[in-house]
């Protein structure tokens, strides 16, 4: 990778703790806890976890729809963490979002054409152009452009999350957060919005960071893996390292807990049932964040807190997690 | 033993738009200590049938036939339907907070169902729910029995519930999505619950699920739903190894796999699925069915026009299609 399209370093957020019947604040809540991540122009980066691991804070902060509390976003050579929105508004166009429910996030009071054009529009393109260059997204993403002028509530679900990628795509981004982009779709349709989603990376270029707790919807579309857990990124490297051999043991338990559509396989495999509920970011356990819940666990893993590095083999050779090699956050990783 | 026995369960409510066909003609039954898995994707009518099953469908024309052991449920009074609904038949839902009352503890709450249908006192009820929570794996049950549903995770929600389920020994337990708002790896620990206190008791239980996966892990055997009919029903093993109906099948490949080797593009069911108010003649899977489009002109037209019975294709192995992908064993239904 040369320089990196995206580069996140130590990325933090904090949101103020829930305040007590009496008044009193409480602690507050560390949703993102030193994130740091590249990615390359046309690569896509899966960030997983579950509930509350904090991926969805880090892909609203990317795209500034959350201030940082501290750390830094450079989007293709600029700090975009800092900067104030007027002056994010150039970089904008470049750096798209595409949600979770397309209908909450498509104004039903605005004709599709609206909704594609919107953010044409705040870049100050003309009605006109706008209007016309939406009818071929409506084409690209697989709609017909006839449709331009109904509402969101006269199209399925797998329709809606279309127009909400067609709106990604109005300004030709260069990166694209999905944050869930398919996880409220039926699985039939799904893999139509995942098609889509691969065939326009590779038709436009785009970068993604995708955003699902679904490990095997990530698996089918990232280069690279993220598993965050508790606010940080416990292990970050190559699809087929971190899914083939899990380095960290969250990671796979995680995957031994998907269930896999093959009854046989199923009955076959051996799996971590891991004890307990992800704790609460508001009260992590001291040392490394999974220790409650981890097989492996001893003393080290209860007092200190773990590091993101290099492991196995080839990792050190290639220079680390910027150049794409594979590092996990835990005392007594499998090597 | 055959628990629950349901034939030609059709369900329609009346909408100003029309009347919406939610369950169209399902049939299948449930063994003591077996697991059926009801699949589908939203609309195909699982959640539907599983509340005709608890006679929880207000204002809904239901007909056709619900057995429980042998007694006919259909056609029960409110009163009657009430000796067996939580008492024999017992149901969770997906969404455990929305389920439970914020006001009451959930000691308070398993004990409900059991001091109604045991005539117990408030003591014995108290001792019941200690019991059920220790039972669904709740650690401290008798300091937790007292304390409020926003007091316990999501992963411990269910369990409550599940508690709740139980508490009054059905024989029967209905799960209605039971882990899909949990992360995956409370749902594995929910799912290891289930079938353990199955094995126990011999619970007879029917997962609805629209996650495959899940199917595969729990099911012993397994009915597709499509557009409130049943596309095809076998035992779980049969389904995944040689499913005869294309859409079936359809799911199966439209599926990322975590165990699969390489990275092809999925191969995803075009269309989306019919609607309910009026239903095509036809196969309701025809307009999005590969293997109907690939037909000739004479089977295409029937695909459309003429509405498949469940053929049986071997033991316990059903399907609704014109065009299976696993040859008729000749004999009808």
């Amino acid at each position: 990778m040369g320089e990196p399209l995206l580069s996140v370093r130590d990325l933090v957020k904090t949101f103020p703790g829930r305040r007590s019947r009496a008044g009193r604040a409480g602690a507050p809540i560390r949703a993102v806890d030193g994130v740091s991540f590249d990615l390359g122009a046309g690569e896509t980066l899966g960030l997983v976890g579950e509930s509350g691991c904090g991926k969805s804070t880090t892909g609203r902060m990317i795209v500034r729809l959350l201030d940082p509390t501290s750390g830094t976003v450079t989007f293709d050579g600029t700090e975009i963490g800092g900067l104030s929105q007027a002056q994010l508004r150039p970089h904008r166009r470049h750096l798209q979002m595409v949600f979770q429910d397309p209908y909450s996030s498509l104004n039903p009071r605005q004709t599709v054409a609206r909704i594609i054009s919107e953010p044409l529009l705040v870049q100050g393109t003309g009605a006109a152009d706008a209007r016309k260059r939406a009818a071929e997204l409506m084409e690209l993403v697989g709609l017909i452009p006839e449709h331009l002028d109904r509402y969101p509530h006269e199209f399925s679900g797998g329709q809606a999350q279309r127009i909400g990628i067609a709106r990604s795509l109005a300004t030709s981004p260069r990166l694209v957060i999905a944050d869930e982009p398919v996880s409220a779709l039926d699985v039939s349709i799904q893999a139509q919005v995942v098609n889509l989603m691969e065939q326009l990376q590779r038709e436009l270029g785009l970068a993604y960071v995708f955003i699902a707790h679904d490990l095997s919807v990530v698996k089918r579309v990232c280069d690279r893996v993220a598993v965050m857990y508790l606010g940080r990124i416990v292990e970050i490297g190559d699809k087929a390292e971190v899914y083939g051999r899990p380095a960290h043991p969250y990671t796979k338990a995680l995957l031994s807990a998907v269930p896999l559509p093959d009854p046989a396989a199923e009955r076959a495999r051996e799996r971590i049932v891991l004890l307990g509920d992800p704790p609460s970011p508001a009260n992590p356990p001291a040392g490394c964040g999974f220790h409650p819940r981890c097989p492996k666990a001893q003393e080290v893993c209860r007092t200190e807190r773990p590091l993101l590095r290099i492991v196995g083999a080839g990792g050190a050779a290639s220079g680390g997690a910027a150049a794409g090699g594979r590092q996990a956050a835990c005392h007594f990783p499998e090597e | 033993m055959t628990l629950l026995d349901v034939k030609d369960l059709r369900v329609a409510f009346d909408t100003p738009r029309g009347t919406v066909r939610a369950v169209d003609g399902i049939s299948f039954t449930v063994e003591a200590g077996r697991t059926l898995g009801l699949v589908g994707e939203s609309g195909s009518g699982k959640s539907v049938t599983s509340l005709a099953v608890m006679g929880l469908h207000r204002g809904a024309a239901v007909s056709g036939s619900i057995k429980l052991d042998g007694q006919e449920l259909t056609g029960l009074g409110e009163r009657e339907l009430g000796v067996v609904r939580g008492r024999r038949i017992a149901m969770i839902f997906q969404d455990p907070l929305s389920s439970l009352h914020p006001f009451y503890t959930v000691g308070e709450q398993i004990a409900e169902h059991y001091r109604v249908h045991f005539r117990a006192g408030r003591k014995a009820g108290r001792a019941r729910a200690v019991e059920m929570l220790a039972e669904v794996g709740i650690p401290e049950p008798a300091r937790r029995v007292d304390e409020y549903p926003h007091q316990f995770s999501g992963g411990m929600r269910q369990r409550v519930m599940i508690a709740m389920a139980l508490a009054c020994e059905p024989e029967l337990l209905i799960a209605d999505e039971p882990t899909t708002a949990l992360d995956v790896t409370v749902q594995a620990q929910i799912l290891d619950l289930i079938a353990r206190i199955q094995q126990e008791r011999g619970l007879g239980v029917v997962m609805i699920t629209h996650d495959l996966g899940v199917v595969a892990r729990v099911a012993h055997e397994v009915l597709v739903m499509y557009g409130g009919r049943a596309a095809e029903q076998a035992p779980v093993d049969r389904l995944f190894a040689q499913p005869a109906h294309p859409y079936t099948r359809g799911l199966l490949d439209s599926l990322p796999r975590l165990d699969d080797a390489d990275d092809a593009p999925l191969r995803a069911i075009p269309g989306s699925p019919p609607s309910l108010i009026a239903p095509a003649p036809g196969c309701s899977f025809a307009p999005r069915c590969a293997r109907t489009i690939a037909a000739s002109a004479e089977e295409h037209a029937r695909c459309l026009a003429e509405r498949p019975a469940l053929d049986p294709l071997g033991t316990g192995h059903w399907a609704a299609c014109h065009l299976p992908m696993v040859p008729s064993s000749g004999k009808a239904l």
